[in-house]
């Protein structure tokens, strides 16, 4: 479906100063943009929710593109594993509030424009009341939960949600909720249960791929600001990076959507990590193993002990940093399990204590009991013992 | 009929690291049946217990979404597409973690569950 009509906004505005006028001028000369299209940028309101790593090129463009009114949600503080994608911090802002820091990045950008952040996480609570000031919502998150939120709260406001999202090499974007068009609903009426691929498999982005996927986002709110082009609505649109391959698929709006179809059973904001079976698993311990401490270990080796240290790693995270233990990755472990002497002791570990607490559990059912789990791994090592190995 | 089947990123673990496979069926249940018979782990990620297609699984036949055909009966002719399109929500955040963990049935769907959907390891 061809959508070509600007979202409803005020008509006239305020004309450019010389300055704008200067700034945008690659935009004024085309027909396509010229004065009309870079008002109705200045009148946009836009709200971003996520300044990571789809957000980054998200706010880098739409700051500069002129789109006036800018919000920013985001609770989250900047760390160092952020940047290398999150391109809309520096290594100065670890540690700094995630909207400030990129309050301040894109009002150095383009003073011109307004920019509102808003530090919260988004809830049920309070996605109807910060949706109400925004033409476009532009979601840059990266869970189920709040994909759904935004989602259903776009449907319930009548507001665009231009959406992208991205997995290891793998991007896909469209426009959801405009009128007439699909919903996420229509197209997944329900998230994967916890557990079950395909959020679970090897996680890890290529750092260029959020910044494509939001570029593209981006590019599609310009659009439906400009209300020129044909938008994504009604496509989905995927993208291999890996074979630097983009192909579409068509999107319609499902009659029997819960949120948007003739008869919508969803008509308010739900609990949506209940929705989407995160409920009470948050909190719920994982297996209880045996367990020795990273100072512990260390008496216990200097003491000269006889022990068996496992790595439960996967081999590109030994090279990373190791305690010089034996690799079996926690996915061979039932294969290779033979390989093990369970008349020694054993200290199993792995990033931070997780997954070797599954391989104690399944070791100590296979038979092993002289077998401990390091307590918080690798990174707890470097905090406690040695701070020269690095942290991942 | 040889039509290709295409996998996608998050389910290749799962599938020989394979990007596609070539299959000969006359309908997309038919092509699915054949990938699961080669894959065989594959089978709990696209279906339910009780056989249905899992709700976030999407299959298209060339740029077509099946539940708008004839779902699994959809016939194929040869030269057809069929791309399997699952739900993924990353935006930022994901951290590199073993994918085989989840691909163990001893591990799958009980200790690992609150792992995997959003699998933050700190």
């Amino acid at each position: 479906m061809a959508a070509k009509t600007a979202p409803p906004g005020p008509a006239s505005a305020a004309p450019l100063s010389k300055e704008e006028i200067l700034r945008y001028s690659r935009h004024l000369i085309m027909p396509e943009v010229g004065m009309e299209g870079q008002l109705k940028l200045k009148q946009a309101r836009v709200l971003l929710i996520g300044t990571g790593g789809l957000g980054a090129p998200l706010g880098l463009y739409l700051a500069a593109a002129g789109v006036g009114h800018l919000g920013l949600v985001d609770f989250d503080v900047v760390d160092f594993t952020n940047l290398q994608r999150q391109v809309t911090f520096g290594t100065a802002d670890v540690g700094r509030r995630k909207v400030e820091a990129a309050r301040e990045r894109l009002s150095n950008l383009n003073p011109a424009i307004d920019i509102t952040v808003h530090e919260t996480m988004l809830t049920s609570a309070n996605a109807l009341e910060l949706f109400r000031d925004y033409d476009i919502i532009v979601d840059g998150t990266d869970n189920f939960p709040t994909r759904y939120l935004v989602n259903d709260a776009c449907v319930l406001s009548g507001k665009i949600n231009v959406y992208g999202s991205i997995f290891r090499f793998e991007g896909q974007a469209t426009v959801f909720g405009y009128p007439g068009g699909p919903c996420y609903r229509c197209l997944y009426p329900e998230p994967p249960p916890p557990g079950l691929v395909p959020s679970c498999a090897e996680g890890g982005v290529l750092g260029v791929l959020p910044g494509i996927v939001g570029s593209i986002q981006a590019m599609e709110t310009i659009k439906l600001i400009l209300g020129s082009g044909e938008s994504l609505v009604g496509r989905l649109l995927l993208f291999d990076a890996l074979r630097m391959r983009f192909r579409e698929l068509k999107l319609r709006k499902n009659p029997d959507c819960p949120v948007c179809g003739e008869h919508p059973t969803v008509t308010e904001l739900i609990d949506y990590q209940e929705f989407c079976g995160i409920r009470g698993q948050e909190a719920a311990p994982t297996v209880s193993v045996p367990e020795i401490t990273p100072k512990e270990l260390k008496a216990r080796l200097d003491r000269g002990g006889d022990l068996f240290i496992l790595d439960v790693r996967e081999p590109h995270e030994y090279q990373i940093c190791n305690l010089q233990g034996y690799l079996i990755p926690l996915g061979d472990l039932p294969r290779r399990a033979s390989e093990l002497d369970s008349s020694r002791e054993i200290v199993a570990h792995c990033r931070s204590g997780k997954r070797s607490a599954d391989a104690v559990d399944f070791l100590r059912k296979a038979g092993f009991r002289k077998i401990w789990n390091l307590k918080g791994g690798i990174l707890a090592w470097s905090d406690e013992v040695d701070p020269k190995v690095p942290k991942y | 009929m040889p039509v290709r089947v295409i996998i996608p990123t998050p389910l290749r673990p799962f599938a020989g690291k394979r990007d596609h496979v070539e299959v000969a069926a006359q309908t997309v249940g038919e092509a699915l049946a054949s990938l699961i018979s080669q894959h065989g782990e594959l089978r709990r990620h696209l279906y339910q217990d009780d056989g249905r297609l899992r709700s976030f699984v999407n299959v298209y036949v060339n740029d077509e979404d099946i539940r708008y055909l004839q779902k699994e009966s959809t016939p194929l002719r040869e030269g057809d597409t069929v791309s399997i399109v699952p739900s993924i929500a990353g935006g930022s955040t994901e951290i590199p973690v073993s994918g085989r963990t989840c691909a163990l049935p001893q591990f799958a769907l009980r200790e690992n569950r609150q792992d995997c959907l959003f699998y933050r390891e700190r």
